[in-house]
């Protein structure tokens, strides 16, 4: 379950898990987890429902604690889970905003992280009106303004039409480019060339 | 210390948003304004009493917006955000608390003044209310991020969370309503202390619950 990325010499940015175990409620959901990606490298988190893809996210976040193992994170982390975290009331481009400026951007970035996942139309409309695949085009705007090195995607094609999957796609790519990496947990297939997949096994 | 002034804006907002300002005050004007209805306009009695009705007037538009000031942020995975970017809970908080106290701190303490005219209260009494709420109402916004945080992660969490504030914001209005009278010197002292003592104590009590929402 090894990836093939090495971590550079100086890594710009970098992810390494080694053993990692996680439990839940009681449960372990799984344990052995072991890759590192470097630069550009992407990883795809395969397996059935409930095996622990988002809570392996979640760990990679710092937003669980590992049962064992240890996570090295060289990089900050962008995560694009269920949520979209934009205040509803709010203009699309506000709510981006907010966060834009929270990560050190400014509002300038925000429009043209808009245009990546072709929302520029909609930058006026608030958040609240958005349908469900405009709502993951808008959790994956804000992933890119992040300007984070590690994203983590949980399910980021879910309810996107074949154009905003080639605009994920081309994101994704351009970020790899840029010396990013991506962890994604996806059931659809995802234009990842070069990836590595983990499948999950849920632990004895 | 940046990331601590957007919280606050951006809470503030929301709360503005949501007629956050309007509410606390229509409330604590409700009460003064229904209190002489109640008791008959004894001018009197109106102004032996009125301080104290504002006290209890002041605490419960502090808890009106108490289920709003956390909860949303917890479901709509913005808490996770800011965990994400490394900002602590304690900041977060922090952030929350100073955003609640702005919010119906002062619009309270303007509210005061036609508040104490229907009450009949004369210079003095106003003065001391006013000085008694600068001081308290950082308690009682303390107490209300702090109880907001432990209840968040519950279903219908708005009653429990007035039924565990109440009993915790007692000192609050006992020295309050008695910083209110000839002899109000010690109870504002009480006051100010048991409110120093909330807001010290709260950005770290409910940052444990924030944490402990992630779970």
């Amino acid at each position: 379950m090894t990836g093939q990325g090495q971590l550079p010499q100086s890594p710009i940015s970098g992810l390494e898990l080694s053993n990692v175990a996680c439990v839940r409620g009681g449960r372990m959901l799984f344990n052995g987890v072991s890759f590192a990606l470097g630069v550009g490298d992407a990883l795809i988190v395969a397996g059935p429902n409930g095996v622990g893809k988002s809570s392996l996210l979640r760990l990679i976040a710092g937003l669980l604690p590992a049962y064992a193992g240890q996570i090295l994170r060289h990089g900050k982390v962008a995560l694009a889970d269920e949520h979209m975290a934009l205040d509803a009331r709010q203009p699309l481009a506000k709510a981006l905003a907010y966060w834009a400026r929270l990560d050190g951007g400014s509002v300038e970035d925000v429009a043209a992280a808009l245009a990546c996942f072709d929302l520029s139309h909609l930058a006026d409309v608030p958040v609240r009106m958005l349908s469900t695949g405009q709502r993951r085009r808008a959790t994956l705007t804000r992933i890119v303004l992040s300007r984070a090195p590690i994203w983590l995607l949980d399910e980021p094609g879910n309810g996107l039409d074949s154009a905003a999957l080639a605009l994920l796609d081309q994101a994704m790519a351009d970020h790899r480019a840029a010396g990013g990496i991506v962890v994604a947990a996806s059931h659809q297939p995802l234009h990842l060339p070069g990836a590595t997949t983990l499948a999950l096994e849920a632990a004895e | 210390m940046s990331a601590l002034l957007r919280i606050i804006g951006r809470d503030l907002r929301l709360s503005l948003g949501s007629g956050g300002l309007g509410l606390p005050v229509a409330f604590f004007l409700l009460v003064a304004t229904l209190y002489p209805f109640a008791v008959g306009p004894d001018g009197a009695l109106l102004a032996r009493t009125g301080g104290g009705v504002l006290w209890v007037a002041a605490l419960l538009a502090a808890l009106l917006p108490i289920d709003r000031l956390v909860a949303p942020d917890a479901e709509q995975g913005v808490l996770d955000q800011y965990a994400v970017r490394g900002i602590g809970e304690e900041l977060v908080a922090s952030a929350k608390i100073i955003a609640h106290w702005l919010s119906f701190g002062p619009p309270l303490m303007l509210a005061a003044l036609p508040a104490a005219a229907l009450l009949r209260l004369d210079a003095k009494t106003l003065a001391s209310v006013e000085i008694g709420l600068l001081a308290g109402t950082p308690g009682l916004a303390a107490l209300g991020v702090m109880v907001a945080s432990l209840t968040a992660g519950l279903k219908r969490s708005g009653a429990l969370a007035g039924l565990l504030m109440l009993p915790l914001a007692i000192p609050l209005i006992i020295f309050g309503a008695g910083s209110i009278g000839d002899f109000g010197g010690g109870a504002l002292r009480f006051l100010a202390a048991s409110s120093l003592f909330l807001a010290a104590l709260a950005p770290f009590a409910a940052g444990a619950g924030l944490r402990a929402l992630r779970d």
